[in-house]
C-alpha cells in the first residue's frame, strides 16, 4: 500500500528533460539526483526556490504522490528521471498515459504509475488541488486508489505489479534462466550472430 | 495464422514465458553510448556479473562531446568518455570513440556499419532507437536497468505491445521530403498517440522512400509515443545491406519480413499522401505543426478551457502572437544535425537549396554531419564546400550537439533555432531556448531568407 499526500501536476506531455534537466546528466553514478528532479521548475536562474511553484509549497512540499497530465515522461529514455523522482521521495504517480520506456524505468526503481481513466485523474486533480493536503492511498494488491470514501479502479499489467511488490531484482531472476538463453542461442541463425568488429 | 510483422520479430526471439506475463526476448544485437550506460556497468560489478556475449555489443561516443574538435570540452564530459572506454575495454566490447573512423551518432554509425539487417531485434539506452525499423528489424530504447539486463543475459524483460498501421497512400508533392510524413503523422496520431503500441508504416508514400528517409520516419515515431516503429524489408532494404564493413557477417535471403496480407492490427491509421505539405512546429510539443503556409493557431480554435491555456503557455515559451503567419517567424540560428536528418542525403537536400545562396544577415548556421564517415563522405562530393560558401559553419566532429545541447553548443534564453532535429519540448536545445522542427532543406531555406520559409520558393 502506498500513502501520502497528493499533488497536482496537470502539464500534458511532460517531458524526461523537465523531470531531470540534461544538465544533472553529466554523471556515473545514481546519486545526488534529487535537487535535478524538476529543477526549472522547482528553481529560478538564480537558484531560488520559485514560490509559485505546486511542491514548494505546503502542503505539497509534503507530497509522495502526483498526479499528471497526459503522456508524462515521454522524451529521452533517461532513467535518471526516474532515480531523481525517488530520490525527491515520489513513490507513485497517477495518470492516463505515460510513455513506454518512462514505464519500465519506473517498474525497475519501485515508481508506481497506476493509470486511470481521464474522468478519474481530473477527480483525482481536484482532490489534490485542496489546500488542506489530500491523502491518498494507492492498493497495488487490488488495483485501486482511495481518497476518503472515494474509491475507483486503476489499470497496471501483472508483471510490473509483481516487480512493484516484491521489489526483485530482474537482472538476477533473468540468469535463473540462463540454460533457456543458451539454448535459444544454439539454435540461431548464423546470419543474426553479430560480431561486431572492435 | 495471419500475423503482423511486430508479432513475427517477437516471435522469432522469444527466448520463454515468464511466470509474471512478461517474456525474455533474445537481443541480437545492443548499442551503448556514454551517458546511459556507466550505472549499468557499475551495477554489473556490485552483483559480480559477467557480459554474456561481449561481441553482440557496440558503444559509442556522441551525446557529450564536442563537434569543433575531437578533444572533450569539459571535464565532466571527460570523465563520462573515459569512463565508457575503460568499461568497454575491461569486458571486450567495441568502441568507436572520439577520432575513431567510425565514430558518430549511434543511429547513423549503426546502420552505415551494416550492423542491422531485416529480422534482427536491437536495444539500445536512448528512445530513437525505433530507426532500425526502417530495415524491417524491431528496434527499441531501454533504460539503464534494462541496459545492464541486456550486458548480464543478452535478453530483455519484454510485453507485447498492441499494434497499429499508419498507411499513406499517394504520392507526395515536390519539396516535401520524409521528415513532412513524420511530422504530419505525429500532428494526425498525436504526441503519445501510439503509446503502448509498435507502429508499422504502410503504403506508397513509404515504399517510395529511400532507406534514409524510411529512417527518418522510423526515427521520429518515438515521438508519437510508439516504442517501436516498423517498414515491412522489400528490393529497397535488401539493396541497403551491401558493402558496409559489417556486411559479410550476415546473409539475407529475402526472408519476408513483413505482415500477412490478412494481418489485423489493434488500430488503423490513413493518411493521404497528396495531402502532406512541407511542415514546422510552431510549439512546444512535435504535434504542434503546421503547413509553413499557414499560420500559428488562435484559440479560438480550441474548445476546452485546458487545450487554451496549454496554446497560451506555448505560445509564450515561443514568444508568438496567436495567428501569426509561420513564415513572419524570424529566426536567430539554423541548426542541420542530429539522428533524425544529418545522413548524406540531408545534406544533399540541404545543399541544394544553399548552391549559390547566402545565409542571412545575424542568423548563425552550423551543420554538424551525423558521423565522421558522412563528413568525409560530404567533403568529397564538395557538399562541404557548398554549406561553407553560403555561410554555414561546418563542424569537424560529429554528434548530437544542438539536438540536446549536452555539449557546449547551447542555445541561448530566448534563442530561436530552425532545427533539423526531433524535439521541440521547453529547454531541449538550450533553457529558454525555442526551436521549430523542419526538414533540412526547410532549415537551409529560413537560414537564407532569415525567417521560416517555404523550400518550394527556392527554385
Ligand atoms: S541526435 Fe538527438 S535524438 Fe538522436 S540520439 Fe542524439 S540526442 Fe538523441
Amino acid at each position: 500500500m502506498i500513502k501520502g499526500i497528493v499533488a497536482p501536476l496537470p502539464l500534458a506531455n511532460v517531458d524526461t528533460d523537465v523531470i531531470m534537466p540534461k544538465r544533472f546528466l553529466i554523471t556515473i553514478t545514481r546519486e545526488g539526483l534529487a535537487d535535478g528532479t524538476f529543477a526549472d521548475l522547482r528553481f529560478d536562474n538564480a537558484e531560488q526556490r520559485r514560490p509559485e511553484f505546486v511542491l514548494n509549497k505546503p502542503p505539497w512540499n509534503q507530497a509522495t504522490i502526483l498526479v499528471v497530465g497526459d503522456n508524462f515522461g515521454c522524451g529521452s529514455s533517461r532513467e535518471h528521471a526516474v532515480w531523481g523522482m525517488r530520490q525527491l521521495g515520489i513513490n507513485a504517480c497517477i495518470g492516463t498515459s505515460f510513455a513506454g520506456i518512462f514505464y519500465d524505468n519506473a517498474r525497475k526503481n519501485g515508481l508506481a504509475l497506476p493509470v486511470v481513466s481521464p474522468e478519474v485523474r481530473d477527480v483525482l486533480l481536484q482532490l489534490a488541488s485542496k489546500t488542506s493536503g489530500a491523502e491518498i492511498s494507492i492498493d497495488l494488491g487490488s488495483r485501486t486508489i482511495a481518497a476518503g470514501d472515494y474509491t475507483e479502479p486503476f489499470e497496471m499489467d501483472d508483471a510490473t505489479r509483481t516487480s512493484l511488490i516484491r521489489g526483485r531484482d530482474d537482472t538476477l531472476d533473468s540468469l535463473e534462466h540462463a540454460g533457456a538463453i543458451r539454448d535459444f542461442e544454439a539454435g540461431l541463425d548464423d546470419k543474426m550472430r553479430i560480431s561486431v568488429i572492435t | 495464422m495471419s500475423r503482423t510483422l511486430y508479432d513475427k520479430l517477437v516471435d522469432a526471439h522469444k527466448v520463454c514465458d515468464l511466470p509474471d506475463g512478461d517474456m525474455l526476448i533474445y537481443v541480437d544485437f545492443h548499442i551503448m553510448n556514454e551517458y546511459t550506460s556507466p550505472q549499468a556497468f557499475s551495477g554489473l560489478e556490485t552483483r559480480l556479473l559477467d557480459v554474456w556475449r561481449p561481441e553482440a555489443h557496440l558503444a559509442v561516443v556522441d551525446h557529450v562531446n564536442a563537434t569543433r574538435s575531437s578533444e572533450p570540452h569539459d571535464a565532466a564530459s571527460k570523465l563520462l568518455i573515459d569512463n565508457l572506454q575503460a568499461n568497454c575495454t575491461k569486458h571486450g566490447i567495441a568502441f568507436y570513440g572520439l577520432g575513431d573512423p567510425r565514430q558518430g551518432i549511434e543511429h547513423i554509425v549503426v546502420p552505415e556499419q551494416g550492423l542491422v539487417v531485416p529480422g534482427m531485434l536491437i536495444a539500445c539506452g536512448d528512445s530513437h532507437t525505433t530507426t532500425y525499423g526502417a530495415y524491417g528489424a524491431l528496434g527499441f530504447g531501454i533504460g539503464t536497468s534494462e541496459v545492464e539486463h541486456v550486458l548480464a543475459t543478452q535478453t530483455l524483460r519484454y510485453k507485447r505491445m498492441k499494434t497499429m498501421r499508419v498507411t499513406i497512400d499517394g504520392d507526395t508533392a515536390a519539396g516535401v521530403t520524409a521528415k513532412d510524413i513524420i511530422m504530419k503523422v505525429v500532428q494526425v496520431v498525436g504526441a503519445g498517440g501510439a503509446n503502448g503500441f509498435a507502429v508499422e508504416f504502410a503504403g506508397s508514400a513509404i515504399r517510395d522512400l529511400d532507406m534514409a528517409g524510411r529512417m527518418t520516419v522510423c526515427n521520429m515515431a518515438v515521438e508519437l509515443g510508439a516504442r517501436a516503429a516498423l517498414i515491412a524489408a522489400d528490393d529497397i532494404t535488401e539493396s541497403a545491406l551491401k558493402g558496409h564493413p559489417h556486411s559479410g557477417q550476415f546473409t539475407f535471403n529475402g526472408e519476408s519480413w513483413d505482415s500477412d496480407p490478412e494481418a489485423v492490427f489493434d488500430e488503423e491509421f490513413s493518411i493521404s499522401g497528396t495531402d502532406i505539405e512541407p511542415l514546422i512546429t510552431w510549439g512546444t510539443s512535435p504535434d504542434h505543426s503546421v503547413p509553413i503556409t499557414s499560420n500559428v493557431p488562435v484559440a479560438a480554435d480550441y474548445v476546452s478551457p485546458k487545450a487554451k491555456a496549454a496554446l497560451e503557455r506555448s505560445l509564450q515559451y515561443m514568444g508568438l502572437t496567436e495567428g501569426q503567419s509561420a513564415q513572419s517567424i524570424k529566426i536567430d540560428t539554423a541548426f542541420i544535425g542530429s539522428c533524425t536528418n544529418s545522413r548524406i542525403e540531408d545534406l544533399r537536400e540541404a545543399a541544394k537549396i544553399l548552391e549559390g545562396r547566402q545565409v542571412a544577415t545575424g542568423v548563425e548556421a552550423i551543420v554538424v554531419p551525423g558521423s565522421a564517415m558522412t563528413r568525409i563522405k560530404a567533403e568529397a562530393e564538395g557538399l562541404r564546400a557548398i554549406f561553407e560558401a553560403a555561410g554555414f559553419e561546418w563542424r569537424p566532429e560529429a554528434g548530437c550537439s544542438m539536438c540536446l545541447a549536452m555539449n557546449d553548443d547551447i542555445a541561448m534564453d530566448g534563442e530561436r533555432v530552425a532545427s533539423s532535429t526531433n524535439r521541440n519540448f521547453e529547454g531541449r536545445q538550450g533553457r529558454g531556448a525555442r526551436t521549430h522542427l523542419m526538414s533540412p532543406a526547410m532549415v537551409a531555406a529560413a537560414a537564407v531568407a532569415g525567417h521560416l520559409a517555404d523550400v518550394r520558393d527556392f527554385k
